[in-house]
């Protein structure tokens, strides 16, 4: 073996023996992917339902009993019980007990065999602004079922029928859009946050000194760091997609191959990024603040996978092309769950190599400069 | 009392010292308040629709005009092959496909009834929700306009039941209103438990936790000496975000201030035991960062901040009612959106109560001063 391989194996080595000597840190960096997944996976929905209702029956007679019934039997909602007048409406929605209020006008039945009929009164607590949409749409629905029964089944003429079917997750779950999200926010988690941490200790505990009088290149050092973070994320990736699909019920309809190709150059995105940031910074706090501020957040809020990106203004657009995670989350839909293959996703596979190679070469100038 | 005091002002000359907690304190709420809000705009709009119109007849160019006028959504492409419309969807460009049959018109017109097949792309349940319900409504609107020209008869509603709905506290369905009262939330809590759990922890790492430990100071004094400081600074950094939500967004809370902070210094407590528990469990700053970095993931991403507790299931609900941050988002918005008083607030008072008691005195127990 040439010496310099040699050499470039020792340091990595010492870098594991860095992390199995810590098993605590060791334990986290492998759970919590595992944790987080499950937590997430099962936990997130985008869905509504379970809505608190309360109701004002001014009615009260049957056709009033038979729709509050079929709002309760419904699965998007849920009744928090009659409550008297406008202050009971306030008081229930001030304290929380409900996210929508149904009003039944005195002489419910009775108006609704009149030719214009009865009006009820929805009223939404639109601090949510989309889920007071979505109860409204509901409730609406309710009522315009129980109403077409009450017209009878005559035939209304020239009757345009849709029929929607949902692709790619009939079921609606919450995990088919999180999964994706959940694996690019642990990877870059693990990744980012203990490669910029593990460059910082050393500086800031002194060992700094000794890597840098040693006949090692800055590059090698560098790399020699990432090493042992890669294998540990090569486990993560694999761990997190055996959950996903037999815990989770998240099928792989692409290649798995490719899907644990793109990982991996995600994750070398991230290492590449927490070198950079800990040869830019002096601290750990520095560091690991950088890593919340700069990395955790934008992923979670600019990535996509929460909030949709073309509904931001045009700035934040424009900064949501630099977040890593956007377009490996693009990625992991499209092979995961759509079942596309690389031709769809190059485009974003280009981009990330991209980041790659001037993330690592930023960061080995740094290093660089800081030997000098 | 003397040697608390000394503590704390040597607590905030390290404070002060340290540009980059300053900075974090005073830069970070400004920048996340500025940013976060506009990023988190959950509206559904410009929904994507392709529509394959295999019929091509007078009615179905007017229903896709229909479509393109609407607003909500954008006629992304047009074509007669399905396939097309499948390769836009797989790409992205499109979020609905809606595909009108051959003989469209001719079915509606002759055997009076024909169907029109939607397809939406539901990986995202929000989007796919609530864009199939207003193409849905839509093209139910649609067959009423034109059930009503053809019969000629001006009332087209289905059954004698009507509804009207009010959208109350945020009329305007700003999305910024909710977002920001709950940002101000994860606000505090990250310098309350992050500060606090790496500060003793360094104290660790450096060394000079064995000064401390030698000093006659004593165990409370020291807990309260870190802990007050962390305190002041939390509610600095509430009052620069109130300041902002009131300037840039004009958010100003209906119910009162009092109310708010009176039930933050609760919750801050609550949370700096946290930081505290984190920081006596941990050997390094490392081990400190993650799990503090961990728990404030699962507090946030459970805390109903950005996606729905109702729809959760029954255990994961469990979890978010366990999870302190939620209690303080839910009265957070009850008070500065609907105006809730100390009264409507009484219960998740007394929770966080508990939840503050429990985890300081878990700290005090768990902090030794020898190792």
């Amino acid at each position: 073996m040439k010496p310099p391989m040699k050499q470039f194996l020792q340091f990595a080595k010492k870098e594991f023996i860095h992390i199995l000597r810590d098993p605590r840190t060791l334990a986290i960096l492998v759970g919590m992917p595992m944790v987080q997944i499950l937590i997430f996976g099962f936990a997130l929905t985008n869905e509504v339902k379970n809505a608190r209702f309360v109701y004002v029956d001014h009615a009260r007679d049957p056709l009033s009993h038979r729709l509050i019934q079929r709002l309760e039997a419904s699965r998007y909602f849920e009744s928090a019980g009659p409550v008297d007048g406008p202050e009971g409406i306030d008081r229930a929605f001030r304290r929380g007990q409900c996210r929508i209020a149904l009003v039944v006008p005195p002489g419910f039945e009775t108006a609704s065999g009149r030719a214009d009929g009865a009006t009820l009164q929805l009223i939404a607590d639109a601090s949510d602004p989309n889920t007071a949409n979505t109860l409204v749409n509901y409730a609406e629905a309710v009522v315009a079922d129980l109403s077409r029964e009450l017209a009878g089944p005559a035939q209304t003429p020239y009757t345009i029928r849709s029929e929607t079917r949902m692709r790619y997750n009939p079921q609606l779950k919450g995990a088919y859009n999180f999964v994706p999200g959940v694996m690019a926010m642990v990877l870059l988690l693990v990744c980012t946050m203990m490669t910029a941490l593990t460059v910082v200790r050393e500086k800031e505990t002194g060992t700094m000194e000794v890597m840098l009088v040693s006949p090692m290149r800055p590059l090698r050092i560098i790399l020699a760091k990432a090493v042992p973070y890669l294998l540990v994320s090569f486990f993560n990736i694999a761990t997190i997609l055996l959950l996903s699909v037999f815990v989770l019920d998240v099928p792989i309809r692409g290649q798995v191959a490719l899907l644990f190709a793109e990982s991996v150059l995600f994750t070398g995105v991230a290492l590449s990024l927490g070198l950079l940031i800990s040869t830019a910074t002096a601290s750990q706090l520095t560091a690991m603040f950088i890593s919340l501020i700069g990395m955790f957040l934008p992923t979670i809020m600019l990535s996509g996978f929460m909030f949709p990106i073309e509904n931001m203004p045009l700035p934040l657009r424009v900064l949501s092309n630099f977040v890593p995670a956007r377009w490996y989350f693009v990625i992991v839909r499209s092979v995961m769950i759509k079942g596309t293959g690389f031709a769809t996703v190059w485009k974003e596979t280009l981009v990330l190599a991209g980041m790659f190679v001037f993330f690592t070469t930023l960061a080995v100038r740094k290093f660089k400069l800081r030997l000098e | 009392m003397r040697r608390l005091l000394v503590i704390i002002r040597k607590e905030f000359g390290q404070i002060r010292r340290n540009p980059a907690i300053i900075r974090l304190v005073v830069v970070m709420p400004v920048i996340q308040l500025l940013v976060l809000p506009n990023a988190a705009d959950y509206e559904v709009k410009n929904i994507l629709v392709h529509v394959t119109d295999r019929d091509r007849s007078t009615l179905s160019r007017r229903l896709v005009e229909n479509i393109r006028a609407s607003g909500y959504f954008i006629l992304s492409g047009y074509g007669s092959d399905r396939r097309e419309a499948v390769v836009a969807m797989e790409q992205d460009r499109a979020d609905i496909m809606l595909d009108i049959p051959r003989h469209f018109e001719k079915d509606l017109l002759r055997e009076g009834r024909s169907t029109l097949f939607v397809e939406v792309n539901a990986i995202n349940g929000v989007k796919a929700g609530l864009g199939g319900a207003y193409l849905t409504s839509l093209l139910r609107g649609f067959n009423d306009g034109i059930r009503a020209e053809w019969t000629g008869d001006g009332d087209s509603r289905a059954g004698p039941l009507r509804t009207t709905h009010t959208f109350r506290f945020n009329p305007r369905m700003a999305y910024s209103l909710f977002m920001v009262p709950g940002i101000l939330v994860l606000l505090l809590t990250m310098v309350g438990m992050n500060l606090t759990a790496i500060n003793i922890v360094r104290e660790k790492e450096l060394g000079t936790i064995e000064q401390v430990n030698v000093s006659p100071i004593r165990k409370h004094e020291f807990i309260l000496g870190k802990l007050i400081p962390q305190f002041i600074m939390g509610f600095v950094v509430m009052t620069i975000g109130f300041g902002i939500a009131r300037l840039v967004y004009g958010i100003v809370p209906l119910g009162s201030y009092l109310t708010i902070y009176a039930f933050a210094a609760v919750y801050m407590l609550a949370f700096l035991g946290i930081g505290m528990l984190v920081s006596n469990f941990s050997g390094t700053m490392q081990q400190a960062m993650l799990v503090s970095f961990f728990l404030m993931m699962v507090f946030i991403l459970m805390s109903g901040l950005y996606t729905n507790i109702d729809s959760m299931p029954a255990w994961a609900r469990w979890v978010a009612r366990a999870n302190p941050v939620t209690w303080f988002i839910e009265v957070m918005r009850r008070v500065v959106l609907k105006g809730a008083g100390m009264a409507d607030i009484a219960m998740e008072l007394a929770v966080i109560s508990a939840y503050a008691l429990l985890t300081n005195a878990l700290a005090i127990l768990t902090y030794h001063k020898r190792s």
